[in-house]
């Protein structure tokens, strides 16, 4: 398969530059896929495929009868990032993880930014996932955000953007480490003479931060243990993954007990302590005792034994009050107020629907802007303009209009795009991409992270559940004379 | 050295199962097999030896009430294929590889991938009439559940969740080898007393084939005697498949669990693991056969059935989590 007829399309192309010449950093990997024997692309591809089933490399689609399990699309031409690019990245997200930990311990603290009115209160007490039960809480080490898993975009004028922080539970990193893996497996040839930055050391990384939170006083070697919902969520190859690679146990609700504000596991030899845990359940749904009393996936008092400081939770509970996308508007201004710096990575500009001039501003654009819920994320309740029917924008009108402080819009960006491998030949489609980012004692940004792809031809959602697969995501190492490729 | 993490109860009772299910397809899988086989060599009505199939399994009731008379098509649609049925292949791998997935992480990547292609396999297998092509696939199912038996071996660490897999597997294995001798020897018994014609070394070569049995046999006892075919499927110190043979290694394994020396006990399940044990080391086989086989088995299953209560109950179930931690809570 040749590139000879791939067409950027106007888009901005992540291997190909305006002019539809290969890009430096890419020329190697698409001579080595030129050079392929007719046919061979096509056969690693449906290789790629069948080990993932076979791996189980699968997710559950809700909605689905119970069980059913889908392969996350999987696509064989990576996405580079040059290695001068990606330092920039990487210390744009440090700076952002470092404001938004100081901003959610503040939030839960002296609220001394609401105070100086950088952020309404209001816009902050009104977002769904601020959580009053988690006030004056002391997490170890001070840290809410433990894993973070930032989305980012290229826009057509070339530049980065934040879309979102997603600090809640975010998901889709073992698809980093077992895309790499597949990539060797089935294409060995492409790393051939490329200085791909491992990603492998992720586990590693994630348990040193697990065990590095530890509340004071706990063992040498503390129990860490990863908690899910069960089989039958989403992510539940994920979390299996995380704790196999990890060599921690994986837990459901139904193995932990509290008693006397200590976390036990059930275990063949009676009960043991639980020192950290890794959870991959909502705040909603992590215990019936303090949030939604209807949970059957939690673990009655298991705030209280975190708030009296006897176990660990990563993420903190409450920390999705940033997630807030009219929160996430003042992300730039936390960042000047805590930290005294300009804000590196770009934030979209965003219309807030609850003040009246911007509102005003989105009504008369629906069909130009992307219309967000500020608290829903999966590619759901959302609108985007210049896809949209009149219908639909007529609808949104009527939500804004009932809810305003629940929507902010921002201009639709044309998502950067990398040719893909669509039949017999490769077209362009729109990527983004989520560097997945680790705070223990200190903070870790993982070289690369999940390359989300939009399968449909113009679709702009990348989203697993909407018809999005994946690419490897190659940040090449720093070498020397790569600098004139800038 | 670092103490071994503890084990959930959760997670010992999914591996526990794992194991059994494999088991029990690579069973079925084998006496579907031998009874095709058999059916090629025996001058009789061709869906005579179907039945017996059906009572081995212990479903006999269901099977009458949905498929009625025990045809060769409908006995391996119900053995092979029939997801209403519990107990058949296709069953027992979908329920394998659930246990599998609820515990992937504490079992090799290798033996999940085993699993889950056997499950997938299956799953894309369509009906088969001709018996040729019935017999690859059944072949291929038995390989497949001794691949994942290896690969267990070769790939888990001996530790406390693959003495689960292991106390599984033995268990599922003696009973199975007691249901076809409680099957067999009662269908067969008159024939033998009668007359010895051709078609009894037939039969009874089926029985030692149906657990792989055959070849042994022959080597420590050469002609086929009922008595000593018995004797060696009940009794045999060294054939993996003797129901002696597999309650010791289950009693080794569950000893391995608690800690407790082989010979004393802390658990209930390792008294009535113990008594099995005592049991079939002492009994001679003439007084076994003097009082009948069948009620011998009967009570024999029984047995095992309440070990296998019981060892569900001291490390499995939430309930009695709380008589065993006081032991350990403090």
């Amino acid at each position: 398969m040749r590139f000879d007829a791939y067409q950027t399309q106007g888009f901005r192309d992540e291997m190909f530059d305006d002019a539809g010449v290969v890009r430096p950093e890419a020329r190697l990997l698409l001579d080595t896929i030129e050079s392929l024997e007719e046919g061979q692309l096509l056969q690693c591809q449906r290789a790629a495929e069948r080990l993932l089933l076979q791996m189980g490399i699968t997710f559950n689609v809700y909605g689905d009868s119970a069980g059913a399990e889908r392969i996350f699309p999987f696509d064989l031409i990576p996405r580079i990032v040059r290695a001068e690019e990606w330092e920039w990245i990487e210390r744009g997200l440090k700076q952002r993880i470092h404001a938004l930990n100081e901003f959610i311990h503040d939030i839960y603290h002296d609220q001394k930014i609401l105070k100086d009115k950088i952020i309404p209160e209001e816009v902050v007490f009104s977002a769904t996932f601020y959580r009053p039960q988690c006030a004056g809480i002391n997490p170890p080490r001070r840290i809410w955000c433990h894993i973070t898993g930032t989305d980012l975009v290229r826009h057509a004028d070339g530049n980065i953007y934040v879309l979102e922080d997603n600090l809640r539970v975010p998901s889709g990193v073992s698809y980093v480490l077992e895309n790499r893996d597949l990539m060797k497996r089935t294409f060995p040839q492409v790393f051939e003479g490329l200085r791909v930055r491992p990603v492998d050391d992720y586990p590693s990384n994630l348990l040193e931060m697990l065990e590095s939170i530890a509340p004071p006083g706990t063992a040498d070697k503390p129990t860490v243990v990863l908690l899910t919902p069960g089989m039958y969520n989403s992510a539940y190859f994920e979390h299996s993954f995380l704790a196999q690679q990890m060599g921690i146990q994986l837990v459901e609700g139904r193995d932990l007990a509290v008693q006397d504000d200590t976390v036990w596991m059930r275990t063949t030899k009676g009960l043991r302590k639980v020192d950290v845990i890794y959870r991959r359940i909502d705040d909603d749904f992590m215990d019936p005792l303090a949030f939604r009393e209807d949970s059957l996936l939690g673990v009655p008092g298991l705030l209280d034994a975190y708030r009296a400081g006897k176990v660990a939770l990563a993420n903190a509970p409450g920390n999705g009050v940033a997630d807030d996308k009219v929160v996430y508007a003042y992300v730039p201004d936390m960042i000047r107020y805590y930290m005294g710096e300009d804000a590196i990575l770009y934030n979209v500009p965003t219309f807030l629907c609850w003040r009246d001039k911007d509102r005003q501003h989105v009504l008369e654009n629906l069909d130009k802007l992307v219309v967000k819920a500020a608290n829903e994320a999966g590619g759901y309740g959302m609108l985007v303009g210049p896809h949209s029917t009149v219908e639909e924008q007529k609808e949104f009108a009527a939500r804004i209009n009932a809810n305003p402080r629940n929507y902010i819009a921002q201009p639709t960006l044309a998502l950067s795009r990398v040719p893909t491998v669509i039949d017999d030949h490769f077209e362009g489609r729109h990527v983004d991409l989520r560097p997945y980012i680790l705070y223990g004692k200190d903070i870790k940004v993982l070289p690369g992270g999940l390359t989300r792809v939009a399968l449909r031809r113009g679709s702009l959602v990348v989203n697993s559940s909407q018809g999005g697969g994946s690419k490897d995501t190659w940040v090449l190492a720093a070498a020397v004379g790569e600098g004139s490729n800038a | 050295m670092p103490e071994n993490p503890p084990l959930l109860s959760r997670v010992a009772d999914s591996v526990y199962w794992m194991a059994r299910y494999i088991e029990r397809a690579e069973n079925v899988a084998r006496y579907i097999g031998v009874n095709l086989n058999l059916q090629l060599d025996l001058p009789m009505e061709p869906n005579q030896q179907w039945q017996p199939l059906i009572d081995t399994s212990g479903d006999t009731e269901e099977f009458k009430k949905r498929f009625g008379e025990a045809t060769q098509a409908t006995v391996i649609e119900f053995l092979t294929y029939d997801l209403a049925n519990t107990n058949s292949i296709a069953s027992c791998l979908r329920f394998a590889r659930e246990n599998a997935r609820s515990v992937r992480e504490a079992i090799s990547s290798e033996m999940w991938t085993q699993v889950n292609s056997m499950y997938l396999d299956m799953q894309m297998q369509r009906r088969v009439p001709d018996p040729r092509q019935l017999h690859e696939i059944l072949r291929s199912i038995r390989l497949g559940c001794h691949l994942f038996q290896g690969i267990t071996d070769a790939t888990m660490s001996h530790g406390e969740a693959w003495h689960f897999a292991r106390l599984g597997r033995k268990l599922e294995r003696a009973d199975k080898t007691s249901r076809i001798l409680d099957v067999k020897y009662f269908i067969l018994l008159p024939s033998t007393r009668v007359v010895g014609t051709p078609y009894d070394d037939i039969h009874w070569a089926a029985v030692l084939k149906s657990v792989s049995g055959f070849s042994m046999y022959r080597k420590k006892h050469g002609r086929l005697v009922p008595s000593e075919i018995v004797d060696f499927l009940l009794m045999d110190r060294e054939f993996p498949r003797s129901i002696r043979f597999c309650v010791h290694s289950a009693d080794e394994s569950l000893h391995a669990i608690t800690g407790s020396p082989v010979g004393t006990f802390m658990y209930p399940s390792e008294q009535v693991m113990g008594l099995l044990r005592a049991e079939l080391d002492f009994t001679p086989v003439e007084r076994i056969l003097a009082g009948g086989l069948h009620e011998y088995l009967d009570s024999l299953q029984e047995k095992m059935n309440t070990v296998d209560s019981c060892i569900l109950n001291d490390f499995a179930t939430p309930v009695a989590q709380s008589q065993v931690a006081g032991a350990h809570a403090d």
